[in-house]
């Protein structure tokens, strides 16, 4: 369903980091497009940008702070401003800026948050960014999207430069499932039904829905039915879609590579609370930072594999009334 | 309209200074000594050196000026009436709800605001960005930024200033509101800030010090700095914070309150009567 790869058992892996910056490099053809970056040109796959439309990039130095400023100013000049380093320091360190200068200022600036997530890996705690969702989604005019794979990063990116206002689009450094294809439909603000189900419903964002389609179709053999929901606008929430599944289900389980508080599963609990009350699960990181370790490790021990869906699930299905 | 006559260039300075105590007080907060020390500054940006129309904010090949320090912005806000932006009587919304004279400016708020400052070290990046992207375009307009002393405390002003040297962008004119001042008091004592003139230098910018004072002094300076190029340009314009007003001068308690009515009605006879040197006062 949905035009996704046929076989979950046989997926390529890519990062999503690597989608972005080709999408940069095509829309590089818009002579308005410019990108900026902290000293992370390569990392953040800006590089590829830089290296065909070098007196379009602008290398900025350690100083996020400035970037995001210098970034707004390039949009109010307008230009379409890509401003790059990772999460943890940009909207990490820059929110004020982030805020001021482009969110309550409606500058047309895109922020490429890469190396967000628990899968960064051995740098550790200080370069996992499991916070940005909450501190991108909290600010009024913002645009969040989480891409799942490097395929829908690609036309994430490409998408966000149409979009007037400001767009935090979040990667990943490591290599995680490509579920997706060019055909796979992508548009913001609607949230994908990649496989459906009448009895509980996983939304999830990132490399988690490729584990929710693994929690389902383990499931299945249990004669549990689960729809899977890629939901990788955060903002605006497609309401609609998470309204259907809700009614439809009656049990909710959220998916994401981010605290379980302030980011994706809060955001549909906020919404279903006031408009369809549902039992709901979330699972994310549990209010704690990371450490140092390899993506799968770190996936395993801070419960974001298919067997923490799968106990989700289960737990939300004893708690459902309807 | 351009007004050449350092004279006149001066009263309208001491109208606007009027105007900004008028709209403290009806506002019933805001900040003061900051307003009434760039008068002169702002007088001359707007009536002498800016490429602007007040009927076509948006024009893109306009100059822009840049308010990092938004906390002063009264005084721009009065100067933009003055330069016909939008009707006198709207200074009396300063503040108040539904206004589009915002405690601390908004761009979408007030057209011709440009920018929107407050959280201080902002405006001079936002300005940068905007010197970058008239490069690319080859325009030709320039891009003024005020910033306050205050705010070079700021990590991020530093950020920008490192950048705009690498960069050469000698479009770019930062106009420093030298008046020794902030919040909680003199700036060398809360965080001293000398040898400005050095590190500017120092962080490859061209430095012309100035009385912020003396209009003349100022036109001149914005010439010189349109010479350079090779270089971005800071004016350093050693101000009095509270100008014009005897009891607010030099002290650093009127950097955020405003006059009450008794002292704006003494305020206001100080800027009529140019602080005692003329007797009959005039409205």
């Amino acid at each position: 369903m949905n035009n996704l790869v046929k076989d979950l058992k046989k997926v390529e892996q890519a990062a999503t980091r690597d989608g972005c910056g080709k999408a940069l490099v095509e829309l590089g053809k818009n002579k308005d497009v410019v990108v900026l970056c902290c000293d992370l040109t390569e990392s953040t796959r800006m590089q590829w940008f830089k290296e065909k439309y070098p007196e379009r990039f602008f290398e900025v130095g350690v100083a996020e702070q400035n970037m995001m400023g210098i970034a707004a100013g390039l949009a109010l000049s307008g230009k379409i401003p890509f401003a790059a380093s990772y999460a943890v320091f940009s909207p990490g360190r820059n929110w004020d800026q982030l805020r001021v200068s482009v969110a309550y200022s409606q500058a047309n600036v895109k922020i490429v948050g890469a190396h967000a997530g628990i899968s960064v890996g051995p740098d550790g705690a200080t370069h996992q960014a499991l916070e940005d969702i909450a501190i991108t989604r909290v600010l009024p005019n913002m645009t969040v999207i989480v891409p799942t794979d490097a395929v829908e990063a690609r036309k994430a990116t490409i998408a966000s430069a149409k979009i007037k206002g400001p767009v935090y689009l979040r990667f990943g450094r490591a290599k995680m499932p490509v579920i997706t294809t060019e055909k796979t439909g992508f548009k913001v603000g609607r949230a994908e039904v990649f496989r459906e189900g009448k009895d509980v419903a996983i939304i999830a964002c990132g490399q988690l829905v490729y584990e929710a389609l693994i929690a389902a179709e383990k499931l299945e053999k249990e004669e549990i039915s689960v729809r899977v929901i890629n939901n990788h606008t955060i903002k605006p929430l497609d309401t609609k879609t998470i309204l259907k599944a809700a009614k439809e289900t009656n049990a909710i389980v959220t998916a994401e590579e981010h605290q379980v508080h302030g980011g994706l599963g809060s955001c549909i609990a906020e919404f279903l609370s006031g408009n369809y009350p549902v039992p709901i699960k979330i699972v994310g990181v549990k209010d704690r930072f990371g450490e140092s370790g390899e993506p799968e490790e770190l996936l395993k021990k801070y419960g974001l594999k298919s067997n923490d869906l799968i106990k989700a699930v289960k737990e939300v299905l004893k708690m459902k009334r309807r | 309209m351009k007004i050449t006559n350092i004279k006149r260039l001066k009263e309208k300075a001491n109208l606007i200074r009027q105007d900004i105590i008028k709209a403290l007080v009806k506002a019933g907060s805001g900040h003061s000594a900051g307003p009434l020390d760039m008068a002169d500054i702002f007088t001359a940006l707007y009536f002498n050196i800016l490429n602007h129309n007040p009927k076509e904010p948006n024009w893109k090949d306009r100059d822009r000026l840049i308010l990092s320090c938004g906390h002063i912005c009264p005084v721009r806000y009065v100067t933009m009436a003055h330069a016909g932006y939008f009707p006198k009587k709207e200074i009396f919304t300063l503040r108040k709800l539904g206004t589009r004279l915002q405690g601390h400016p908004h761009n979408l708020s007030l057209p011709g605001a440009e920018n929107t400052g407050g959280p201080l070290g902002q405006g001079i990046s936002q300005a940068i960005g905007m010197a970058l992207a008239a490069r690319l375009n080859k325009q030709k307009h320039w891009i003024y930024c005020i910033t306050s002393d205050g705010e070079h405390d700021e990590g991020q002003t530093w950020e920008a200033i490192l950048f705009a040297g690498k960069n050469k962008l000698n479009n770019l004119i930062n106009i420093l509101d030298r008046n020794n001042i902030q919040i909680d008091g003199n700036t060398e004592e809360i965080m001293p800030l000398e040898p400005l003139r050095k590190k500017y230098e120092a962080f490859n910018w061209h430095v012309i010090e100035i009385d912020g004072h003396n209009i003349k002094e100022f036109i001149d300076a914005i010439s010189q700095a349109k010479a350079i190029y090779e270089k971005p340009t800071v004016i350093i314009a050693h101000t009095i914070p509270g100008k014009g007003v005897d009891f607010m001068e030099y002290n650093y308690e009127w950097h955020g309150k405003p006059p009450s009515p008794e002292e704006a009605k003494k305020a206001l006879h100080e800027l009529r009567t140019l602080q005692g040197k003329i007797k009959s006062e005039h409205e």
